[in-house]
């Protein structure tokens, strides 16, 4: 599915011109996308968008957002958003969302300012690690396993095989990956100095996971749950590392009944 | 034209069926393939072997670094370094090289070569290169910084060598509050550096720059790749306004003579094969880890590599074939003459200066890298020896 309309505009942070992505009305959304970025207005966004004014920002150095060397680490990352919710964030602040390295992102943001944080969602949420449970290596992975450790109907893992991406897509796909390798090869996808921080976040959080995560174990959802002090944490069933996308409507399901309870 | 001998150490008893199994003879390849006692005879012999060059006339040895691969079994080349130069009196120790990224401290790269020049009296080569993309997974270095360290620490390293210490260091990626060489360069103003590489723009660009004017080696390419490549390099000099020399001109080659051709490719064909297609296995995703190369060089690598067997490339399961090899000019493999005819098509073309001659490769026994060697020394080398 491509946009329906284009949805996207230019935000600007400091020097920084950022694509935004953004549809719908009611309680504002801000969500963080993982390592491989937002391509399309998927159908978990529509749903959110229904009820939520949903943004979707493509982070510094992916899609179509410009790529600032200043930005080295995900310490940066955060630290920018912060600059982008003293611009941007909406009179009464965003329900944030996050997933992989979106949650992460997320966390860390919140650890630093909630100011402008009503809620924390983290999907599939990358920026702990368990010892003894360790996450698979997303980088070592060639195409075919990725596809077949972060998706789990095996029908799905098939058509994303088959599918062949435009040049102007396969150069996004690198972006990706590069700023992906920057902000998450070492430490691998976590910050050895963020769960003694965690407290700090004193919004309502929730989690979300995929029952059958290949790349960020299953495991890992309670982790977070206790880590956040949250009891709201759901699994999902016949699902990986792609809840958004995989569970669409469940997910969004979730969390605007989260969102809904908060508001009531 | 100098000549250098040159092994990789290859750990040659691997289980080949059963290296199969896993995703590469690199980083992942489950130590206890390696036997203790068949890899201290290949060190033993491959000292032994490297050590025979100066009676037999070579210009220098070499020796570099991998890790964590049956491929090569010197993640610390200098230690092999040291003791080549108890066993050599005159020719140069070359170690091509040490991976500059992937330490944390270059200091420690640059006190280890400052005792190898004092230790061997300024026969040290100093080759700098980033280590290939499956050592940021087995160092977990990130790939992304790969080409920034590589810059700062080789700008560190020569200004220890070359400025009176202590001084502080103040970068981005290395913070250093006493930078005071003990030992200092036996070399002055600083040992030789070398950068080997298969030929990234970025890197051309770099050792060509006027105040470096760093010999270049292309290493593992196909003779079409060599000769663009150090065109490239002569072109980059030209546009930097002068004229690259010949001794700033390297090609690294695996080598096999013998009487007639027939008996050249009987003798090396096993070994050659082994090189190419069970120790150089290597996926893209270990190969090129994201931001180890600019886009760019990306795609040029892609192009350079074909040569290189499907050791490079992942998915092409066709075994890279002897006759493949040769046909491309990626491996030497003949009689005196072929072999000397196709160096001097390079050596015309591009005005080669230093060769690498690599004798002993992938599998090859003690007894024909020894026969190879004295072949090579005496019917071949001489010859380039003489060349401009």
């Amino acid at each position: 599915m491509t946009d329906p309309i284009n949805l996207s505009s230019t935000y600007r942070v400091g020097d920084v011109k950022l694509n935004v992505r953004r549809a719908g009305q009611g309680r504002p959304i801000l969500f963080l996308h993982g390592a491989g970025g937002v391509t399309e207005w998927t159908p978990f966004f529509s749903q959110l968008a229904k009820s939520h004014d949903v943004w979707v920002p493509d982070h510094p150095g992916f899609g179509m957002s410009e790529d600032p060397s200043f930005i080295k680490n995900m310490s940066d990352l955060a630290m920018f958003y912060l600059d982008f919710l003293d611009t941007h964030a909406p009179e009464g602040g965003f329900d944030v969302v996050g997933h992989s390295i979106g949650g992460w992102l997320a966390a860390e943001i919140a650890t630093r300012n909630s100011q402008h944080i009503h809620s924390l969602t983290l999907v599939s949420s990358a920026g702990l690690r368990l010892e003894g449970t360790p996450m698979g290596d997303v980088f070592i992975w060639n195409a075919e396993e990725s596809i077949k450790n972060l998706i789990f109907d095996p029908l799905v893992q098939e058509k994303r095989l088959q599918a062949q991406p435009t040049p102007e897509e396969a150069e996004i796909i690198v972006k990706n990956k590069f700023t992906f390798a920057k902000l998450a090869w070492y430490p691998r996808l976590f910050n050895p100095d963020l769960k003694k921080w965690l407290h700090r976040i004193k919004v309502p959080t929730q989690v979300i996971w995929g029952e059958h995560d290949g790349l960020i174990p299953q495991a890992y959802a309670k982790l977070w749950a206790e880590a956040l002090n949250t009891d709201v944490c759901h699994v999902l069933s016949e699902c990986s590392h792609s809840p958004l996308n995989e569970k669409p409507a469940e997910t969004a399901q979730l969390i605007t009944s989260f969102l809904g309870k908060l508001a009531s | 034209m100098k000549v250098l001998n040159f092994t990789l150490m290859p750990y040659r008893s691997m289980d080949v069926a059963a290296s199969k199994e896993h995703r590469s003879a690199w980083v992942v390849l489950p130590n206890t393939f390696y036997d203790p006692e068949k890899g201290a005879h290949d060190y033993e012999s491959y000292i032994d072997l490297l050590a025979q060059s100066e009676p037999l006339g070579f210009d220098g040895v070499c020796v570099n670094e991998h890790h964590q691969t049956a491929y090569g079994l010197m993640p610390a080349p200098n230690l092999i370094a040291s003791a080549l130069i108890q066993r050599t009196k005159k020719i140069k120790i070359a170690i091509l090289g040490r991976a500059l990224p992937l330490v944390n401290n270059p200091i420690n790269i640059a006190e280890e070569f400052s005792m190898l020049d004092n230790m061997s009296r300024g026969r040290i080569i100093a080759g700098f290169v980033r280590g290939i993309g499956a050592e940021y997974h087995s160092t977990t270095v990130n790939p992304f910084y790969s080409h920034e360290r590589f810059h700062e620490a080789h700008d560190l390293i020569v200004k220890a060598w070359t400025q009176p210490g202590p001084f502080a260091w103040e970068g981005e990626h290395y913070n250093l509050n006493y930078v005071n060489l003990w030992p200092r360069v036996y070399q002055q103003p600083h040992p030789p550096i070398w950068i080997p590489s298969q030929g990234s723009i970025e890197t051309i660009e770099w050792a060509t720059d006027p105040c470096r004017k760093y010999p270049f080696l292309v290493t593992f390419s196909a003779r079409e790749a060599v000769i663009k490549n150090l065109l490239a390099y002569k072109d980059q000099a030209q546009k930097y306004g002068y004229e690259a020399q010949s001794s700033q001109l390297g090609w690294a080659a695996p080598v096999y003579v013998a009487d007639t051709l027939e008996q050249a490719m009987s003798e090396s064909r096993a070994a050659i094969e082994a090189l190419f297609n069970d120790y150089l296995t290597l996926p893209m995703e270990m190969l090129l880890p994201p931001g180890y190369t600019s886009v760019e060089s990306l795609k040029k690598i892609i192009a350079t590599k074909k040569a290189i067997g499907r050791g490079g490339f992942g998915g092409a399961n066709q075994r890279q074939s002897l006759e493949r090899l040769m046909e491309l000019g990626t491996v030497l493999v003949g009689t005196p003459k072929t072999i000397l005819n196709q160096i001097e098509e390079v050596k015309a073309k591009t005005n080669l200066g230093n060769f690498v001659a690599m004798l002993q490769f992938g599998t090859l026994s003690n007894e024909l890298t020894q026969r190879n060697q004295a072949m090579f020394a005496s019917e071949i080398m001489p010859k380039l020896q003489s060349m401009a």
